[in-house]
């Protein structure tokens, strides 16, 4: 004998400016500290960079307030925080290289991208009133993320760094065109998959338990992934062919429920990585480095080594539980620790302590985006939040997996953290796009036409949890796929 | 700066970062574990699950009710509040009352509220849903009290 009742909905924007002085209070101390430990003193533009940040944090929390009201309270502050605890460390770590004569400006750039990743987000919040216009656009964006894909393979416009042509110069800076192509490939799966997961789920041979899919309902899905991978093997970025594959089969996971998916996923990974490692010396280098990671002749093989894996693992060692403090280590001695090597970086500088908090504030992250996809009534919304906050968990566990040596190395970044101009602009869209479908999510039902409030039980309560006014909105599809999962989450625990 | 200081600030900035950790999760404490579930004990009421709404609703007749209650079948005693949004019955998970019920199909019917009154109607399930005695082949307008039967299990509208 239970009463399932579903909780009252607050905005909690409060709430979020609280947690939002506490990020901000984390990126300008991190700030501080670096300059504080490394030179001495405060570092001279600290009250600039500290409005900076604020400002930065508090437009964001202005546009939710105006455009998103019942956004998720809890998203904004956790990427603030993450960001700013990144800028501070490349700061450090240009600092680092200015003691050896070697002056780098990641930071300042890096600063100047994070103020064009808020603006972008504070646009899609703004120009995005509703994620189910994106729906629209399905095949537009299959479209677009496979010209992404492809456009650093075009001469003249695509270079190639570090042995990867991911790269597109455009007037001067470089951008990686696939950070974006996976918010396009992300909305296109998500429409695609939510027209066609009857047949995917229901149509189709079984075959030793499991339950295959019919070829021809592939069709576009399997062009999509085909090219992708494709093109990443001659563009030879294993990240982030890693990263479309898994992304491709998360996301049919989250439409069929169908766990053969993820098997068969897993089985032609496993083949590609092991035909890779066979065809391709670059993938075959890296299982080395990450097999024989202590071998003499493997850390010291020049390109493709495993020597700055071996260096950030001490870097990691050398910052032990508690860490080194901001600015009292060496991160500087790992190749690209601003980028690739980040995590290690604050590994060392701010221990496993410190580590694990940030790994836990990129579990609250991903978790509020598969809240908000089990929140959110309509299908298209589902998917494409539940995609997307699987790439960034997916991002987390294959950087700090091949970082701590846990799977070989790839070249992914860290959302947030790492330097990069298109990681960062293309987390803050993902961000904002969770964070718009959360607004619906959360967003209590409108007041039925047939059930006043006033019939409501205890009538002290007037009329409930009705939208205030000038939030109110059409129901959306009222129909079959609109459900109450707080009822449905509630029942199922109270008949365990 | 001394020794003492910088280990301070160190060991300060981790513990403001778990802080930070911390109070995120503590505002969605409430949303990890779940919708609040209040178990109601017998015997104040002295009836069953099927008596109980019944005082309350004869003192107002007229009001629309307010709560789905199950009187019969391995979910008895459950009660949902009844909101604007329509409530899906079936066994599939993504229904809003799951029923754990061999009889029932994955999407059975579905109960929704239009003009101020709430109607019941059948999405297409293989053993049928019942109003009293008749089957349900239309939308058809439930009243409060009324019994309708989903394979083993029986709803009613209560006040």
């Amino acid at each position: 004998m239970v009463t399932v009742a579903p909780h009252r909905v607050r905005p909690r924007r409060g709430v979020e400016l609280g947690l939002l002085v506490l990020a901000l209070a984390l990126a300008v101390g991190a700030y501080a500290l670096v300059g504080l430990n490394v030179t001495g003193e405060l570092p001279g533009n600290i009250a600039g960079y500290g409005a900076g940040m604020a400002v930065l944090g508090l437009v964001l929390h202005v546009v939710l307030r105006l455009r998103a009201p019942y956004a998720d309270p809890v998203i904004l502050p956790a990427t603030i925080a993450l960001n700013g605890i990144g800028l501070a460390m490349i700061y450090r770590i240009d600092l680092a290289y200015a003691a050896r004569d070697n002056v780098t400006a990641f930071a300042t750039r890096q600063l100047a991208w994070t103020a064009l990743g808020v603006l972008l987000a504070s646009v899609v919040l703004v120009v995005l009133r509703d994620h189910r216009t994106l729906r629209r656009y399905t095949y537009t964006a299959m479209v677009v993320g496979l010209v992404l894909v492809v456009l650093p393979l075009v001469p003249g416009l695509g270079t190639t760094i570090n042995g990867a042509r991911i790269w597109v110069r455009l007037g001067g800076m470089s951008l990686q065109p696939a950070e974006f192509a996976k918010i396009a490939l992300a909305v296109f799966f998500a429409g695609y998959l939510v027209t066609h997961r009857e047949t995917l789920t229901l149509a189709g041979p079984r075959i030793g338990g499991l339950h295959l899919p019919r070829v021809r309902d592939l069709g576009p899905i399997l062009v999509v992934w085909a090219c992708s991978l494709a093109v990443l093997v001659f563009e030879r970025d294993l990240g982030t062919s890693l990263l479309f594959f898994g992304l491709f089969v998360a996301m049919l996971y989250l439409a069929t429920e169908r766990t053969s998916w993820i098997a068969l996923g897993m089985l032609l990974f496993g083949g590609g990585a092991l035909l890779a490692a066979q065809v391709f010396p670059h993938v075959d280098a890296r299982f080395d480095a990450w097999l024989h990671a202590f071998d003499d002749d493997v850390f010291n093989q020049s390109p493709g080594g495993s020597g700055q894996l071996v260096r950030g693992l001490y870097g990691m060692a050398n910052g032990g539980l508690f860490g080194t403090g901001w600015g009292q280590g060496r991160p500087d001695l790992v190749p690209f620790a601003e980028s690739d090597f980040i995590v290690a970086s604050l590994g060392e500088e701010l221990g496993l302590t410190g580590l694990l908090a940030l790994l836990v504030t990129y579990l609250v992250l991903a978790e509020r985006g598969m809240r908000t996809a089990i929140g959110v009534r309509d299908g298209f919304g589902k998917l494409l939040a539940g995609g997307v906050a699987f790439v960034v968990a997916f991002q987390c566990f294959v950087v700090v997996g091949g970082v701590t040596r846990l799977i070989p190395l790839t070249g992914l970044t860290m959302p947030f953290l790492a330097y990069g101009g298109s990681s960062l602009l293309a987390n803050w869209v993902i961000v904002a796009l969770i964070l718009r479908i959360s607004d619906s999510a959360r967003r209590p039902a409108p007041a039925a036409p047939g059930r006043p409030g006033s019939d409501r039980p205890d009538p002290g309560h007037g009329p409930g949890p009705g939208p205030g006014d000038g939030y109110g909105r059409d129901p959306g599809h009222p129909g079959t796929d609109h459900q109450d999962t707080e009822i449905l989450t509630g029942l199922k625990e109270a008949r365990g | 700066m001394s020794e003492l200081a910088i280990t301070l600030l160190r060991l300060g900035y981790l513990v403001l970062l778990w802080v930070f950790v911390l109070s995120a999760i503590g505002v969605l404490r409430r949303d990890l574990y779940g919708t609040r579930i209040v178990p109601r004990r017998r015997g104040a009421r002295g009836g069953d699950a099927t008596r109980a709404g019944a005082p309350a609703g004869d003192t107002r007749r007229d009001a629309a009710p307010s709560r789905l209650v199950v009187t019969e079948g391995p979910l008895t005693g459950t009660t949902l509040p009844l909101t604007s949004s329509a409530i899906l019955i079936g066994r599939a998970p993504s229904c809003t009352l799951v029923l754990d019920d061999d009889y029932s199909s994955s999407r059975h019917a579905r109960l929704y509220p239009e003009g101020g009154q709430w109607f019941v109607e059948d999405l297409g399930s293989t053993n049928g849903t019942f109003l009293g005695q008749a089957r349900v082949d239309r939308p058809t307008p439930v009243a409060p009290g009324a019994s309708v039967r989903v394979g083993k299990s029986v709803l009613e509208l209560q006040r």
